[in-house]
């Protein structure tokens, strides 16, 4: 789950990271007055949306009057800000994040995510900051300083020391940077994040170390335990149809194509999409209906899929496990009656009790392509949304 | 033979008592698994469906002399249940829950490289050796013994791949799912290490998904190790990217970990990849 830069921010002040004073603004009344309240001459105006990237999108403007904050945020808020991470389409801006300005002396990165590979946490740190982290990891990658924490021990100081010297910090500024990345593990561990980015982290001519940017990822599977950070979510910046199902336990992206799609398993469903490509259609959604599925999420499921206009045909492919075919057929049937399903739907059905399940699909009388494997269903679910069967 | 388990496994479910683990704990009974006890807290001494049930892992190992435990507890709890295997020195521990918060499973890891015990999964279908035992949630009856492995990240893929060998009369060793989760026990690497050592394997199926370096680490490893023919496939070509596609560790980050860099790896590395899920038993009926 992310949140906004003026919420991780939140978080970091709790955790005694230094961070620039700020408030957010919807309208750009409330920005100058937000400004007002900081006081200062200098003020930065920060579009809130969930990507990277907003600068270089005209979504992050440096004020340097009053004027200058009123005009910014009425051209920021409301806008709609396309940048690498958005997608073509962007997302609109509703709010700002007014901060004071500071004098920047030089800009770093540091970043805590998890090695797959190692079943770790890594702490990285570079004195390349400000641009962008990933193309400094592919071109000079000696220039980011690594550490692999033993999470039995937890951050000691040496690893504090190895990152500050490691980015070229010295005296005073290397102790601050230390306490700040000591806190900000602390964080990443105790609120449970996945991803926890600083770009920049900055050191300022008054020699302090603050976080510029702050960018914070939360591991989906265990909000159930920080409710504080469950109460952040925005659902403006989430998909509508992706929320909805998740209330139901199903897994759903919606996607460009044609043929909606229903499957058991995060794997199968991306191999189903994988094979309709490769016969020429379109996957219209990813959507895993999951182990524990009932007559009602899978009906659930259909609704789902048919909200989408473009659908033009259905792709049910379940390999029963968990699953019993016979509650994905009942569901199917409830479904089809309740939602006059008008698109070809094309049945592939296998695995745990699929004699029930293919039993009462057959006696339901409702026009149902079977399919005999995956292969087949693909290529009758494809030539279905072309029209030609 | 086969890897892992076989017919001397004395089974264990952690959770047996709970709706799912009695249901699959008695679906790997009746295939054949000699299902010797369960553990949930507060319900020792009782019988559950013919399972003794005990208090602790501790204990139910100290009775039962069981050598792998299934764990079904949900992902609030089954960090704790699987650190108390390894506490208890289970051998194999075979993690079906799907959810566990990834910090609990970083400590897990720790905990694990330290031990007597190898995990499987979690987020996984479990492991079977067809015709002697099956242990998890996969449907039994579409598997055949026979002399090719199967490793996958995903469930529900690897019965797609394990029907269509049946089908064709190609029966497996063993089959492994290791589970779909960025953080999990056993890697595929572990697996090919098994399976190229085991005289009754002739061949491995690998299955993998976007994101990680997992597949990578594999396909440089066949090239370096392996002299059985490995035929895979990569699921996800057609995932956009920065999604999580249902599994926490479907997500293409980086670059490096698309479907068709991974395709690509591993086909420099002497794999023989499928790009269509649909091909897997065809293409190793080929290379048999």
């Amino acid at each position: 789950m992310n949140v906004h830069e003026y919420q991780a921010k939140q978080l970091m002040k709790e955790f005694d990271i230094n961070v620039l004073e700020g408030a957010i603004a919807k309208t750009s009344a409330e920005a100058v007055d937000v400004a007002k309240k900081l006081g200062g001459n200098v003020w930065v105006v920060k579009a809130q949306i969930h990507a990277g990237g907003r600068g270089k999108g005209g979504g992050v403007k440096l004020a340097k009057s009053l004027d200058e904050v009123e005009k910014y945020a009425k051209e920021i808020i409301g806008m709609t800000l396309v940048t690498h991470q958005t997608g073509p389409e962007g997302k609109k801006v509703n709010q700002v994040l007014i901060e004071s300005g500071c004098d920047i002396e030089h800009e770093y990165y540091a970043g805590i995510v998890l090695d797959r590979a190692k079943g770790r946490i890594t702490f990285m740190a570079s004195a390349e900051g400000g641009v962008n982290i990933e193309e400094v990891a592919e071109k000079t990658p000696e220039k980011i300083i690594k550490v692999s924490i033993d999470p039995s021990v937890g951050f000691t100081p040496f690893i504090g020391r190895k990152l500050g010297y490691g980015i070229g910090l010295e005296g005073e500024t290397l102790k601050k940077a230390t306490k700040f990345f000591n806190s900000l593990y602390q964080l990443y561990v105790s609120k449970d994040c996945s991803v926890a980015e600083i770009n920049p982290l900055v050191t300022t001519k008054t020699g302090d170390v603050i976080a510029l940017d702050a960018k914070l990822n939360f591991d989906e599977n265990a909000l159930f335990r920080h409710p504080d950070i469950e109460a952040m979510r925005d659902p403006t910046e989430e998909s509508p149809s992706e929320l909805e199902a998740s209330k139901y336990g199903l897994s759903y992206i919606s996607l460009d194509g044609n043929i909606g799609c229903l499957v058991n398993g995060a794997g199968l469903a991306m191999g189903t999409m994988d094979i309709i490509k490769l016969h020429g259609g379109e996957p219209a959604n990813f959507l895993d209906v999951g182990g524990g599925a009932t007559k009602e999420t899978v009906e659930k499921a259909f609704s789902l899929i048919l909200e989408d206009e473009k659908v033009k045909a259905i792709l049910v492919n379940i390999f029963g496990g968990i699953m019993k075919c016979d509650i994905i057929a009942e569901g199917i049937i409830a479904a089809a009656k309740s939602l006059e399903l008008k698109v070809p739907l094309i049945v592939r059905l296998e695995g745990t009790n699929v004699g029930l399940g293919k039993k009462i699909l057959s006696e339901s009388g409702l026009a149902i392509t079977a399919a005999n494997d995956l292969g087949d269903a693909a290529i009758k679910a494809v030539s279905a949304a072309k029209g030609e069967a | 033979m086969s890897i892992l388990v076989n017919r001397d496994t004395r089974l264990i479910t952690i959770g047996v008592t709970g709706k799912q683990g009695t249901f699959h704990t008695l679906q790997s009974r009746d295939y054949g698994t000699n299902v010797v006890g369960g553990v949930t807290p507060g319900k020792g001494g009782m019988v559950h469906e013919g399972i003794p049930v005990y208090n602790s892992t501790y204990k139910a190992v100290q009775e039962t002399e069981a050598n792998v435990a299934m764990v079904f507890v949900p992902p609030k709890f089954a960090a704790d249940s699987i650190l108390e295997c390894i506490d208890s020195e289970v051998p194999l521990i075979i993690a079906i829950t799907e959810g566990i918060p990834i910090n609990d499973m970083v400590r897990v890891k720790a905990a694990l490289n330290d031990s007597n015990s190898r995990l499987i999964g979690p987020n996984c279908p479990g492991i079977i050796t067809p015709g002697e035992c099956k242990i998890g949630i996969m449907p039994g009856h579409i598997h055949m013994p026979g002399r090719v492995g199967v490793i996958s990240r995903s469930g529900t893929l690897t019965y797609e791949a394990v029907y269509q060998l049946t089908q064709r009369d190609i029966g497996q060793s063993t089959c492994v799912g290791i589970g779909g989760d960025p953080v999990n026990g056993t890697n595929f690497i572990d697996c090919l290490e098994l399976f190229e050592a085991d005289a009754d394997t002739d061949a491995v199926i690998m299955i993998g998904e976007i994101g990680g370096n997992a597949e990578a680490d594999a396909a440089k490893w066949i090239k370096e190790n392996m002299n059985k023919p490995v035929v895979s496939f990569i699921a996800g070509a057609s995932a956009p990217a920065g999604k999580r596609m249902g599994h926490a560790g479907a997500l293409i980050s980086g670059g490096d970990d698309t479907a068709e860099a991974k395709f690509k790896i591993l086909e420099e590395c002497g794999v023989t990849i499928v790009r269509s899920p649909a091909e897997l038993g065809e293409k190793m009926m080929s290379v048999l």
